[in-house]
């Protein structure tokens, strides 16, 4: 065998790859087992209600479907997530359109259609709540608009969580800070809105379960296969519904066709649906939606409305500023406690604010419960910061570029939430290279120069932001995550983790930092499918967790399985130092697998293992919302450059910039596709990606309707990383998948606003909204700053601009 | 139900089907060629697409009854001799397949578009792989395969 380099940093084939290319690869639709039914929901035609009669048509032979309804459930009927209030069936009270009331299955997928149809169902309907604006009606005391109301969440009737984040140890009282606004020079505010998005993997959610008796005919165990990114979050639903014991309930990813957060938290959801099926009938049950049912039936990402009140100075420094943040989160909680966890922390952005207070809630409608999608929270809060930045520059009179240098965060500060940051940050240096690679200054001066005569607008700029890697505050400590690696009779390394591969390289990246670890080729580290009765909980696989923490613990169970094999690891001598792969090794690969097989033949088996552990430095304070937000942050500047026809009033992205500090970058290949690929999905955010709902439900459910950027919709897109290697990750990684949803809409729109002079406010921002406010229609979601009652005692400022 | 007569991967076969039944249907359930997706079911996103003559169709759109007499080739067919096509080997090595959902079909586009263009530009390839949604590269990893593809010169299927 020849002796391996360095592994890490460079582009090997992905492990899953040869099967993905060949068309080989097993997704869940692709896997039928013997003897297997198909399932199908019926769903709420009302958005409120309760359910006053259900009667099956006579035109269908009944007797050839299993039906389920909520009395059939074992256990409890809830789905788990954060709280119970989220039902597994409706059996009395309808609280969002296309809610789950009853389950079918049959042998033949074909019958179903009909089928479902054939159910019908009368309402006693109510008035629904649609808009965060009338939740919180709701909140107020307003009873005909309370639609969740579970004392102990959110302190209020509609409201699943507050959070209040104050910058400091002994945040100034409101009256205080009341003072620093009145003495400012320049008070800014402004208001920002954005969409529900969905996913849209192209597989929609799909599983196939298996229901197990006991000789005397009672439930022993159930098993869910399927498309998902979370196998125990599964586990953990199932043992609730069922009421079983954790390890009666097994869960297996199969090959899954994207995922970006749409695949967190509903599987618990289809999961637990396909195993009543299952259960009822006898038969394995799968159940996929077609897309239209995947539209109306899953989560998508939460709309928001964010508002900012800043006090400025004339230099343009920030003094003072209150964030109010609101996320709709549909008819229940799911998740939207911890979206609004990382909305809050990120709402401050990368600058230092002297003074901050920022209040923050999720609130229930009467929509489909909203969930996970790459970015959690944080594009939202983001995007009403990095559009409020360049209104305050403007205010003040400086570029867009001069207030962020004049506050930007850098190394030895200390966060909104009093994070002293103590790894190097570098924004300054970001923004000077990321407009130096996109010819920014160049560029800014030509638009403005032939923009006046020409009816298709030119405008560039740029978002500069940053992302916390791993999960929220003290969760990772709450997660305390294991990995294992075997060895197999070959004298493999195997890599078991409930970690999941849905495109974005898990298998890869974890197999290069083991196989660099144990100084053995990449082709010969394994990775086993996650199956829970096999893989141990490295916890779920989101919150840009996967490469720094479960690497990280792939990388200390690699140097375990060393020691335990006495082959001399010098990075292991050295206690959490990386290893440093262009040192020689003292072994050849080939003594690895000697030394792995003599083990076996003497003890049989070979399991290393690392279980995380909180580095000691970091602390988190949930009552004071206070501390170390996140082990270390990735930060970026993303330049967008646009086109804006006055003509048809659309708008393109032309060409786009993306410049991040990552960490050690693993795999340049895929680190390139996952930045691309957000980019690519926050383009749509910004401008293609509307959900059009009407009384709560989604009326644009097909691709026909919902566009999302294809091939000839994109810009070319220039990605660039600096690589300042954090402790926290393997190598030095950080986590990379959500940062690049987080800067491409504010980026875009504030590009608009160069292009067009008009500060829009509000996304997606698609022709029609363009054209409405070019045309002078009020309320088009855009602002005049001329309008805005601005504190300018001290300054004129350049608004007419 | 119909007796269809069609090639599929370089073999005759007949099938018995309900006239409307989608091709994409008759793949994945009467054939077991699994490698066609159902990512939409309306023709948008081209998932399912397979070569039927020589075009690029959406296998989701097309009767059985349509397909009488044709040649198809599915992503199964792709492969010569158990041997990558160099599309395939493409896309391994730019990172064109990340999900890998998308994957057959974008293949099967890529041989279609440089069959029409062997040396394709940006513009053309942005185009002609225009019917087939991905959602996880934002499709610049897949241009450099297809790029790459063409440089290296690709057979005809």
């Amino acid at each position: 065998m020849p002796e391996p380099g360095p592994i890490v940093g460079t582009s090997p084939i992905r492990k899953e790859g040869l099967a993905k290319v060949t068309g080989r690869a097993q997704y869940v639709d692709d896997i039928t087992l013997p003897g297997m039914w198909y399932g199908a929901t019926v769903r709420s035609t009302v958005a409120r209600g309760r359910i006053t009669s259900i009667t099956f048509d006579p035109t269908i032979d009944w007797s050839q479907f299993t039906i389920v309804t909520a009395a059939d459930i074992p256990g409890e009927n809830t789905i788990i997530h954060l709280t119970k209030d989220h039902l597994c069936l409706a059996s009395e009270f309808i609280n969002h359109p296309a809610e789950p009331i009853l389950l079918l299955a049959h042998p033949d997928r074909h019958a179903l259609h009909a089928a479902v149809e054939a159910v019908h169902i009368t309402y006693e309907e109510l008035p629904g709540v649609f808009s965060i604006e009338d939740s919180e009606l709701g909140a107020a005391g307003d009873t005909s608009k309370i639609v969740w109301d579970h004392p102990g969440h959110g302190g209020s009737a509609n409201t699943f969580k507050t959070f209040l984040m104050q910058k400091g140890d002994d945040p100034l009282p409101d009256a205080e800070l009341e003072k620093i606004f009145a003495a400012a020079d320049f008070v800014v505010e402004g208001e920002y809105r954005t969409g529900a998005q969905e996913q849209l993997y192209i597989e929609n959610n799909g599983v196939i379960a298996e229901a197990f008796l006991n000789p005397d005919g009672t439930l022993d165990s159930v098993t869910v296969s399927g498309s998902m990114q979370c196998p125990y979050y599964l586990v953990h639903a199932l043992e609730l519904v069922f009421n079983l014991p954790a390890e009666k309930c097994r869960v297996i990813q199969t090959e899954t066709g994207g995922a970006f957060g749409g695949k967190e938290d509903f599987p618990s959801v289809i999961g637990s649906h396909a195993a009543l099926l299952a259960l009822k009938s006898g038969h394995p049950v799968k159940i996929c939606y077609d897309r239209a049912e995947d539209l109306i039936g899953t989560t998508k990402r939460h709309p928001s409305r964010t508002r900012h009140r800043t006090a400025v100075s004339r230099d343009g420094k920030l003094l003072a500023g209150q964030i109010e943040v609101a996320l709709d989160g549909g008819a229940y909680a799911t998740l939207s406690a911890v979206v609004l966890s990382r909305a809050t922390i990120h709402a401050p952005g990368p600058y230092h604010w002297p003074h901050l207070t920022v209040r923050a809630k999720a609130m229930a409608t009467n929509i489909a419960p909203h969930g996970a999608f790459r970015g959690f929270g944080a594009p939202q809060s983001l995007f009403a910061l990095e559009r409020h930045m360049d209104k305050i520059a403007k205010v003040v009179g400086l570029t867009p570029e001069e207030l962020r240098r004049r506050n930007f965060l850098s190394t030895g500060m200390h966060t909104a939430t009093g994070q002293h940051l103590s790894d190097p940050v570098d924004m300054q240096g970001l923004l000077t290279r990321a407009l130096k690679e996109s010819n920014y200054h160049a560029k800014r001066a030509e638009f403005d120069r032939t923009n006046p005569t020409s009816t298709i607008k030119r405008g560039i700029g740029f978002a500069s932001f940053m992302h916390g890697s791993g999960f929220t505050g003290s969760g990772e400590r709450r997660l305390n995550s294991l990995v294992q690696i075997d060895i197999t009779p070959e004298g493999r390394p195997r890599i078991l983790v409930s970690s999941t591969e849905f495109g974005q390289g898990t298998n890869t990246i974890l197999s290069q930092v083991c196989a660099q670890a144990l100084r053995i080729p990449y082709e010969e580290v394994l990775v086993a499918q996650p199956d829970t009765f096999l893989v141990p909980n490295s916890g779920p696989t989101v919150a840009s967790r996967t490469a720094m923490i479960v690497g990280k613990l792939v990388e200390r169970a690699s140097e375990s399985l060393l020691a335990t094999l006495g082959l001399s690891s010098r990075s292991a001598a050295e206690g959490s130092a990386s290893c440093d792969a262009t040192e020689p090794p003292t072994y050849a690969p080939a003594d690895f697998k000697r030394a792995a097989l003599a083990y076996l033949a003497q003890h049989g088996t070979l399991v290393a293992s690392a279980r995380y552990q909180a580095p000691g430095n970091i602390f988190w304070d949930d009552d004071q919302y206070k501390g170390d937000a996140y082990p270390t942050y990735a930060w970026a500047v993303y330049v967008a450059e646009v086109t804006v026809d006055t003509l048809t009033y659309i708008a393109e992205v032309k060409n786009f910039h993306a410049l991040q500090e990552v960490g050690k970058v693993i795999h340049p290949v895929l680190a390139k596709g996952q930045i691309e690929g957000g980019i690519a999905q926050g383009i749509g955010y910004a401008i293609y990606e509307k959900c059009v709902y009407v009384d709560g439900l989604m009326r644009n459910n097909q691709m026909t309707n919902y566009i999302m950027p294809t091939s000839a919709d994109l810009p070319p897109i220039h990605v660039s990383f600096e690589e300042t290697p954090s402790i926290h990750g393997p190598s030095g990684a950080k986590g990379i998948g959500e940062l690049p949803m987080d800067g491409p809409a504010p980026a875009i729109l504030n590009a608009i606003e160069h292009a067009t002079g008009i500060s829009f406010t509000e996304i997606p921002l698609l022709p029609e909204d363009i054209f409405e406010r070019m045309t002078r229609t009020p309320d088009s979601g855009t602002e005049d700053l001329n309008a805005i009652d601005l504190d300018t005692r001290t300054e004129p400022s350049e608004v007419s601009a | 139900m119909s007796a269809i007569h069609l090639t599929i991967n370089g073999q005759e076969t007949t099938i018995t089907a309900p006239p409307m039944k989608r091709l994409l249907d008759v793949l994945r359930e009467d054939l077991h060629l699994t490698g066609a997706k159902e990512g939409c079911g309306e023709g948008e996103c081209g998932s399912c697409s397979v070569l039927m003559n020589g075009e690029l169709v959406n296998s989701c759109l097309v009767p059985i009854l349509q397909a009488e007499g044709a040649t198809i080739t599915t992503i199964e067919g792709v492969a010569i001799n158990e041997k990558l096509h160099p599309i395939q080997q493409c896309f391994l090595e730019k990172g064109g397949a990340q999900c890998g959902i998308c994957t057959p079909g974008m293949v099967l586009a890529t041989h279609h578009l440089l069959d029409k263009y062997p040396h394709p530009t940006l513009e053309q390839i942005q185009e002609g792989l225009a019917g087939n949604l991905c959602r996880c590269t934002g499709y610049m990893r897949i241009f450099d395969a297809v790029q790459q593809a063409a440089n290296e010169g690709s057979p005809a299927p």
